[in-house]
């Protein structure tokens, strides 16, 4: 997993609650068995004006000039600012592997559906949950500043505003370990074997018929 | 002091290791497969040289990917082809036992795990798809995970999760007539909002909730995750005992007693705490239809489209423009008024028997409204379209101009052939509204199988108890 440290990079305020992840990357691109290559995918629907389906050549594809993504002051954005609830809807991890191959590391929002939530961390992704009213500042001070950047530490947890605003932000211990070290918590937790071996035996006891 | 929520049962009997920041090592005991968020997983264990921790753990099956006629002749599909295909050679080469797409035994994920008795009391289930939910109707700790998630639970059979607050979603009363678990659903969405149980684990529970058959409970866990809980759960009683009994995966004789006495168990002890309690009159709740592209935006037949300048915030106001203009709806819009071009009746939502058989009550005898395009029904699995066979369903829905499809997720997320053309409107049992998710410009309302029957011989949404 790639490691996030500290990041100082473009905003894209996406002015929308309860974005789905079959907005963030339609299902027919699901179909890939790769974990790669979704990037040009990510909000699909809302970025072209024809229908995508995998295989396309997505540079000769029309964009939908009104959406926010394809303004040319956010090209190059690395911290989408979205509203509530993002995320929600299906489990697809393919919505992170999308948000990240298009070059996004960082998410702030009011609140994200749980499983996307947890999703982002596997993938190297930061999801930050801000209050609303400071949410809504920021998209207040993105509209009105034209190369509108802000600086994210996350062993400070802090996001740091142009006028020096800082806004800190809550990250559990061991989601911020694995993130700040890029470790894949797989081999972490294999760490502790004799645990889960232990643990399986007493349950086995307990309960045989679940390992009939 | 000691009085514990069904939720903590579950959890406290699952922990590996607690560490200090919150989080915890949890045993997984039935890990759920399927073609489209496990390739990914396989393919890193494979490069990390990892083998599954305990493959008699898991259970596969192709459904999204497949098609949902001329089955015999494959999958036309290229690109689904190699996904199921994909499926099948991870399966033989790591023993993986998997009902394979013409096996009568293949359905819906979360059809198959309970049909097959591998869902009981008492489990943690996994799968990569959100509406594991459905599994915990069965008083189990069931949710979706990622597919970096599914990687880690085959190769540790463990996944690392913080414990989520318990909320307490208690109906009391009767339903009344053609009301059904899916309205019961939808009202408990429409009450808190498709975040309201964000962060939570909830269970149902109230008279109203012991009322439902399985089937009923599993379509309400089901749509846990709509209300923001990556788990529902509802727990076990004697309806829970007699439908596990004598399925293939579950335990019998001896180890049968010794289960149920440890089933018996799994409620919420008289005093439990809850970290938040939602009440709901179940004879205030009456057929729900949703209007919007969120199954928030929901309300009963009686309703009417509502009007966005009547929303109680400004983010909700523009959320509630956009909607209506996805849907081609104008505000105050009476619903029975909306007229439909299709009907899905199937998903993991209600595509078991008694869907089935609800549906072909209100279209026995009675025929599809011409300005229905397409009327289809699809079975959650091989064994649900068997016994509708046995009981001549299959027959009503074909006399009446439905179609009667072969088992898969088909148009709930239009994956196969199976999808809305752009503006189609689409009276639908599943669980989503999402623009696009049936195809892309297509306008899903989310319903119950009898009131889909119902708007799909009316050829408009119609109260299915005035019937
Ligand atoms: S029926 Fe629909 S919601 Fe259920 S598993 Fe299939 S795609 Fe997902």
């Amino acid at each position: 997993m790639r490691k996030f440290e500290l990041l100082d990079g473009l905003v894209v305020p996406l002015d929308r609650a309860n974005v789905d992840t079959d907005a963030i990357i339609p299902k027919q691109f699901l179909k890939s068995i790769k974990r790669s290559g979704f990037g040009p995918n990510a909000f699909d629907e809302w970025r072209y004006l024809d229908h995508g389906e995998p295989g396309m050549d997505n540079g000769k594809r029309p964009l939908n000039k009104e959406f926010v993504l394809n303004q040319p002051r956010y090209q190059g954005a690395q911290i989408l600012l979205v509203r509530e609830n993002f995320g929600c809807g299906s489990s697809r991890e393919h919505a992170p592997w999308a948000l990240e191959d298009y070059g996004f590391r960082v998410i702030i929002a009011p609140s994200f559906a749980d499983i996307f939530f947890n999703n982002c961390f596997k993938n190297g992704l930061l999801p930050i949950r801000l209050d609303a009213d400071k949410v809504d500042a920021l998209f207040k001070a993105v509209e009105a500043n034209v190369g509108y950047k802000l600086k994210v530490d996350l062993g400070l947890q802090a996001i740091t505003a142009p006028d020096g605003t800082v806004y800190k932000f809550e990250v559990d211990a061991f989601r911020k370990h694995c993130l700040l070290n890029g470790l894949d918590d797989i081999g972490l937790t294999l760490q502790h074997v004799e645990d889960i071996k232990a643990f399986e035996a007493k349950h086995r006891a307990a309960q045989p018929w679940l390992f009939a | 002091m000691n009085a514990k929520t069904l939720y903590d049962k579950l959890w406290d009997s699952h922990v590996v290791r607690q560490e200090a920041d919150g989080t915890a090592l949890i045993y997984i005991d039935r890990h759920l497969v399927h073609e489209v968020t496990s390739p990914q997983a396989f393919e890193g264990l494979k490069l990390a040289r990892r083998k599954p921790w305990r493959t008699g753990s898991m259970l596969a099956v192709p459904d999204h990917n497949v098609p949902t006629t001329h089955r015999a002749a494959g999958i036309a599909d290229p690109i689904s082809r190699i996904q199921v295909e994909t499926l099948d050679a991870n399966c033989a080469e790591f023993g993986v036992v998997e009902f394979k797409m013409n096996d009568i035994r293949q359905g819906i994920v979360h059809v198959i795990g309970p049909e097959q008795g591998a869902t009981l009391p008492g489990m943690t289930v996994v799968c990569g798809d959100s509406h594991t939910s459905t599994h915990g109707a069965f008083a189990a700790l069931a949710h979706g995970i990622g597919t970096s998630e599914v990687e880690h639970v085959m190769a540790t059979q463990c996944l690392v999760a913080k414990k989520s607050k318990a909320m307490l979603v208690k109906v009391e009363g009767a339903l009344g007539k053609g009301v059904t678990a899916k309205d019961v659903a939808l009202a408990v969405i429409g009450t808190i909002g498709t975040a309201g149980g964000t962060g939570y684990a909830i269970e149902f529970a109230g008279s109203a909730i012991r009322a439902l058959s399985m089937e009923g409970r599993m379509t309400l866990c089901n749509m846990a995750i709509e209300a923001g809980a990556r788990a529902g759960m509802v727990a076990a009683d004697e309806t829970t005992l007699a439908y596990i009994k004598g399925r293939p995966f579950a335990p019998q004789g001896e180890q049968w007693d010794k289960a149920v006495a440890y089933w018996r168990t799994l409620h919420s002890d008289a005093g439990a705490q809850f970290d938040a309690v939602v009440e709901l009159d179940a004879a205030g709740i009456r057929p729900q239809v949703t209007w919007g592209t969120s199954p928030e935006m929901v309300t009963s037949i009686d309703g009417r489209v509502p009007d966005p300048a009547s929303a109680p915030d400004a983010v909700r106001r523009s959320d509630w423009e956009r909607a209506l203009a996805y849907m081609d709806l104008k505000a105050n819009t009476p619903i029975g008024e909306i007229r439909i071009d299709k009907v899905f009746i199937g998903s993991c939502t209600n595509g078991r028997i008694e869907d089935m058989r609800a549906a072909a009550a209100v279209a026995r005898g009675r025929k599809v409204a011409a300005n229905v395009k397409l009327a289809m029904v699809v079975p959650g699995s091989g064994l649900v379209k068997a016994q509708a066979e046995k009981e001549g369903l299959d027959k009503v829905f074909i006399e009446a101009g439905f179609e009667w499809r072969d088992p898969g997720c088909s148009m709930c997320l239009a994956m196969n052939d199976d999808r809305l053309e752009p503006g189609e409107r689409c009276a639908a049992t599943s669980n989503r509204n999402f623009e696009g998710r049936q195809g892309q410009g297509g306008r899903t309302h989310l319903v119950s199988p009898a009131m889909a029957a119902a708007a799909a011989i009316a050829g408009h949404f119609i109260d299915v108890s005035k019937e």
